[in-house]
């Protein structure tokens, strides 16, 4: 086994585990993890997936961590304001573990990019706070095949599944279109409890790790949802839509969309 | 009665659960029944790792005080695949 004597140390407590022993924690060296968004869900992902020493985590946000982030979004610190959210992400990551080679992307997710982005990981962690983002990583996972753990926060509430495409139910089985501009409020407008966060996000490195380890069961086929008042957790189960717009045998979206931007709040601030 | 040994680990020194970590280690190197012979401190690493070498599946064969009042263990590789 190629662990050095610091690693044996700094991963004792989940190599001692059964089922995983040095054989899985090589495993977790030797993966690749995409994060998309180093904001509430994607940073405890980050934290914990880093911990874990994962061998590379590429995260991709095209944000500046700003004063009302820091509520929820643990990865950055007040120190960090006005930084690119990907350059706090891997000071932080950095300073945990050396072992993560975290790889920074600091763009918007687009039809043109985002295939050539996610073909360089083993499995992708949806951390979107936007449905064009969401639907746009769903439809690119399953048309390349890309295991992908979806996440989503709303105010007390969030949700976590994760999508093996041909195997389980993705996100368009679930929901088909996104819902039009305008009617859903976006999570900047909405508000949300950074506690949710956390438990969804931890959810979602939960996952990633039963997945590069190959234990457990995954959230495939069922959708977790969480209530923060009630302190709940209730599944629903998710099966294959026949005529999902992506997944099924004849799918309508055979290509990918760039849907356009949901949140009035950013479109201001971008135009 | 000798025991062919395979492999050999010193944990003289090594506290819990470090001690049982490399352990455990070594023995997903070897193949199923070959001997390691492993020395551990008395104390917390003689009530500790043992339990946790049986609870993996493995079998104690031997165990042998030392001089110095340390202890050395033959563990016949076995149990979980999974392990």
């Amino acid at each position: 086994m190629g662990l050095r004597e610091d690693q044996i140390e700094r991963y004792s407590r989940q190599i001692l585990l059964p089922r995983i022993g040095g054989k899985g924690q090589q495993k977790l060296l030797d993966a690749r993890v995409l994060i998309i968004g180093a904001g509430g869900l994607g940073s405890p992902a980050a934290l914990y997936l880093a911990s874990a020493g994962i061998g590379r985590i590429g995260i991709v946000d095209s944000d500046k961590v700003e004063l009302s982030n820091l509520q929820r979004q643990i990865l950055h610190s007040t120190a960090d304001l006005g930084r690119t959210k990907v350059d706090s992400a891997k000071d932080t990551l950095n300073a945990i573990n050396q072992d993560a080679e975290v790889v920074p992307d600091q763009i918007r997710l687009t039809s043109e990019n985002i295939m050539d982005i996610i073909a360089k990981y083993d499995i992708i962690i949806d951390g979107s706070d936007n449905f064009p983002t969401r639907y746009l990583v769903n439809d690119a996972c399953v048309i390349s095949g890309k295991p992908l753990v979806h996440g989503g926060i709303f105010r007390f509430d969030g949700q976590a599944m994760t999508i093996l495409p041909g195997e389980s139910a993705c996100y368009r089985c679930l929901f088909p279109e996104p819902p039009p501009p305008g009617l859903v409020p976006s999570c900047q407008e909405a508000g949300i409890l950074g506690a949710v966060a956390g438990i969804i996000g931890t959810m979602q490195a939960n996952e990633v790790l039963k997945y590069i380890l190959g234990i457990g069961n995954l959230l495939t086929g069922r959708l977790l949802i969480f209530n923060a008042l009630d302190s709940s957790f209730r599944q629903v189960k998710v099966p294959r839509d026949p005529k999902c717009p992506v997944c099924s045998e004849k799918p309508t979206v055979t290509k990918l969309i760039d849907y356009e931007q949901f949140c009035s709040l950013r479109q201001k601030k971008e135009e | 009665m000798t025991e062919n040994i395979n492999k050999r680990l010193n944990l003289k020194g090594v506290s819990c659960p470090l001690n049982f970590v490399k352990t455990k280690l070594k023995l997903e190197e070897m193949q199923d029944k070959q001997i390691l012979e492993v020395i551990l401190d008395d104390g917390e690493p003689m009530k500790n790792v043992p339990r946790s070498i049986k609870e993996e599946g493995h079998k104690i064969i031997k165990v042998e005080k030392l001089p110095d009042g340390g202890f050395k263990l033959l563990i016949k590789k076995g149990g979980r695949k999974d392990g």
